[in-house]
């Protein structure tokens, strides 16, 4: 994390307030292990899904189902840990611009989940510089709570891709998903055909 | 009589053959990473505006991409060539398989038949394990007059199964790629 003085969110709760301000329509693509377990805790919802490996894919796979349901809005949730894993999907999906996607990335500049050894933004790497260097240009950070929802609410009215940062505490996650890859396929895949 | 300089026996090539089938089985999204043997492959559907095409940075986002779209109702197909394959154990086994999304692959495949550098002979040899153990289906065309019947049961048995499938374009069809070309 990049910022002096960062008012840290907590990231179940600003999961609840980003699911909440969502059409039941809209899909939410949950990446591995604490994003999607605070997706899970914020309640049952169909059109949610969550990654329970592939660490990294989360915004890739929130790239075809935006592709694939260009009416519907969708939100993709990631750790800095996994963004750093994967950071050349940011310039693939810059090319492609989905108008319909918006991403979130949870910086925590910590493997949490591992043990909370240190990521590279600990160190500096600028998760929010990084995407705007791959063509992302509407990529922010979020100062605070009241920033966030502002900039939420752009992203989700805007035509075109948008990625949040925000600065995470250290809570632990306050769920654990239920682990059944094809329950959450079928749960998914049918509220997105529906 | 087989024409390995990418001629099918019959009036398509190999390019045009999948392309049909791609069609027929409603196959619209298109993930890939550049490989020289697929490039007729590659700017045939570039060129189609039947399909979606993105082009990646690594195969592993190729494989989210395309999960994701068909978990949201719209088939797709991965193009890579072996080496790609070779970097996705750990997706592969984690996403399409156990979640029973039926994502369908196109290798062309290097390091055999001519191959002339030593590190694609050794990764060749990775692939067709990393397929089994992960869980992926996996036929290898070598034959052009076999190619239509093959790929279009090959797309059918995955989507109706939902199983992750990988059509093996060996070089015996296609060509491949050697030293004196």
């Amino acid at each position: 994390m990049t910022m002096m003085n960062e008012t840290l969110l907590n990231r179940h709760e600003t999961i609840c307030r980003a699911v909440a301000a969502l059409d039941d329509r809209d899909a939410v693509i949950g990446g591995i292990g604490n994003t999607n377990f605070d997706l899970w805790a914020s309640g049952p919802r169909p059109a949610n899904f969550y990654m329970l490996g592939s660490m990294g894919l989360a915004f890739p796979i929130a790239l075809g189902v935006a592709l694939a349901q260009p009416e519907r809005k969708v939100v993709a949730l990631e750790g800095d840990g996994s963004l750093l894993m994967q950071l050349g999907c940011l310039s693939t999906i810059a090319i492609c611009a989905p108008a319909n996607l918006t991403m979130i990335v949870f910086d925590n500049a910590m493997y949490q989940i591992t043990g909370g050894q240190k990521t590279a933004t600990a160190s500096g790497a600028d998760l929010i510089g990084i995407a705007r260097s791959s063509g992302l240009t509407e990529s922010h950070w979020a100062e605070g709570a009241a920033d966030f929802d502002r900039l939420y609410a752009a992203a989700l009215a805007r035509s075109g891709p948008s990625l949040i940062g925000v600065p995470t505490d250290a809570a632990k996650a306050v769920g654990t998903t239920d682990r059944d890859p094809a329950k959450i396929r079928i749960t998914f895949s049918e509220a997105m055909t529906a | 009589m087989l024409d390995s300089g990418g001629k099918g026996s019959g009036a398509m090539a190999w390019h045009e053959t999948l392309i049909a089938k791609l069609k027929l089985c409603d196959v619209q999204l298109v993930t890939y990473v550049p490989d020289t043997v697929l490039r007729p492959l590659i700017e045939a559907v570039e060129a189609d505006p039947f399909f979606e095409v993105v082009v990646c940075a690594r195969e592993e986002e190729a494989i989210g991409i395309s999960t994701g779209s068909i978990l949201a109702g719209r088939n797709s197909v991965v193009l890579m060539q072996t080496s790609g394959l070779a970097t996705l154990a750990n997706v592969i086994a984690s996403l399409p398989v156990p979640y029973q999304v039926p994502v369908l692959m196109v290798i062309s495949e290097r390091g055999v038949l001519g191959e002339f550098n030593r590190v694609q002979l050794q990764v060749a040899k990775t692939m067709r394990p990393i397929l089994d153990a992960s869980g992926v289906d996996h036929v290898t065309l070598t034959r052009a007059e076999e190619m239509d019947f093959v790929t279009e049961r090959t797309f059918d048995q995955a989507l109706q199964t939902r199983t992750p499938t990988a059509l093996i374009l060996s070089p015996l069809l296609t060509g491949g790629k050697s030293a004196k070309k």
